[in-house]
């Protein structure tokens, strides 16, 4: 007896409808076929639902965030399956852990070598603020080299605030304007941080 | 013959005479003082004489001692005879003002790191090292951080809670 799976080559039941996830449709004009929409809410829409995490973790956190990644809280399930070593094609830059000092241009300098549109997501109390280490070797947050989108409490934070970081993210990202990286605003904040 | 601490106290006593001093044994670890002009010699005789044998560097680092004036800084030399397993320690003291003191790179190949490491630390400057630049920490620190001068934490934080990080609070 085999196990009823949805790709079986001879379903008892073909089963499209109860298990895949489907997103929510963005509002606009719908008729007999044609569908109007503002472009920003399908790109905003596509770039939510594909989110490319490039993982940072140097510490404790970062073992949080295997837990996360693995099958039982299973990250793939936001369309966030491939981490990507690297920054070349990823767009969510995950910092879990201690940033030293001494690793502070290494982390800059990866989040520069990211394309944008790109977010920054800090996680757990070393990345946020330094944490429990207020001494002369540990960067006091990665906010003081890199901009951050959203800031995930805990030491370590569970796998579901990971998660609940990457919705809030995935909020952001939704909601972005397509203008809003060419905006004075954005300039000026990147600006802040020494970054043309 | 095995190697006792009163032997190796005779032996550096016939040796060097008045310039080894303050012969303890904490915990069973023998150590002793000497003057920070005699630490190679007394390194290179115990390496040497072939009873002694304390062949093997195990660690150089360095003490602050804030309240001793004209010998707050001293470097820790920690020797073992691997033949008998016998371990032992030797201190130098200096001023802070002026803490040169020759390396021991020419005797052992390991002191470099070690001693760059105590330089970047506490800022004891190694005569004769041939790359003494800091090790661990960025190198635009403008400070020694392990020096007791130096507060542990930015004493100017108001985003953390002060009773967990030594600022006045209260842990009882």
């Amino acid at each position: 007896m085999s196990r009823p799976v949805r790709f079986n080559i001879h379903p008892k039941q073909p089963d499209i409808h109860n298990n895949v996830a489907i997103a929510e449709m963005p509002p606009g004009l719908g008729g007999e076929g044609y569908f109007a929409t503002s472009l920003e809410s399908v790109v905003g829409l596509a770039r939510k639902n594909s989110l490319w995490p490039l993982p940072f973790a140097t510490s404790c956190c970062g073992i949080e965030f295997m837990a996360t990644m693995a099958s039982h809280y299973d990250l793939g399930r936001f369309g966030a399956e491939r981490m990507g070593f690297t920054p070349r094609q990823c767009d969510l830059l995950m910092v879990m852990g201690t940033i030293s000092k001494k690793m502070a241009p290494v982390l800059r300098q990866v989040y520069l070598q990211m394309a944008e549109p790109r977010w920054v997501l800090a996680v757990g109390a070393c990345a946020s603020s330094g944490g429990i280490f207020d001494s002369y070797s540990v960067l006091q947050g990665i906010d003081q080299v890199i901009p951050v989108d959203v800031y995930v409490p805990g030491c370590p934070p569970r796998p579901e605030a990971i998660l609940d970081g990457i919705l809030r993210i995935q909020d952001l990202v939704h909601a972005e304007s397509l203008r809003r990286r060419n905006s004075e605003h954005y300039k000026a904040l990147l600006n802040s941080y020494g970054i043309q | 013959m095995e190697l006792t601490n009163e032997y190796i106290k005779q032996r550096l006593e016939d040796k060097f005479g008045e310039q080894v001093t303050q012969f303890e044994t904490p915990y069973g670890m023998f150590s002793f003082e000497t003057t920070k002009e005699n630490n190679l010699k007394v390194l290179q005789f115990l390496y040497d004489e072939p009873e002694l044998g304390f062949q093997f560097l195990t660690d150089i680092t360095a003490v602050h001692y804030p309240d001793q004036e004209g010998r707050e800084l001293a470097v820790v030399y920690h020797l073992h005879n691997l033949a008998q397993n016998v371990r032992i320690r030797f201190k130098i003291f200096m001023p802070i003002s002026q803490p040169d003191v020759f390396t021991a790179t020419s005797l052992f190949a390991c002191a470099n790191w070690m001693e760059r490491e105590t330089y970047d630390f506490y800022g004891v400057n190694f005569v004769g090292h041939p790359n003494l630049k800091r090790i661990l920490n960025v190198d635009e620190m403008d400070y020694f951080p392990m020096r007791k001068e130096f507060p542990l934490e930015d004493q100017t934080r108001a985003d953390k809670d002060d009773d967990m990080f030594g600022r006045g609070g209260n842990i009882f």
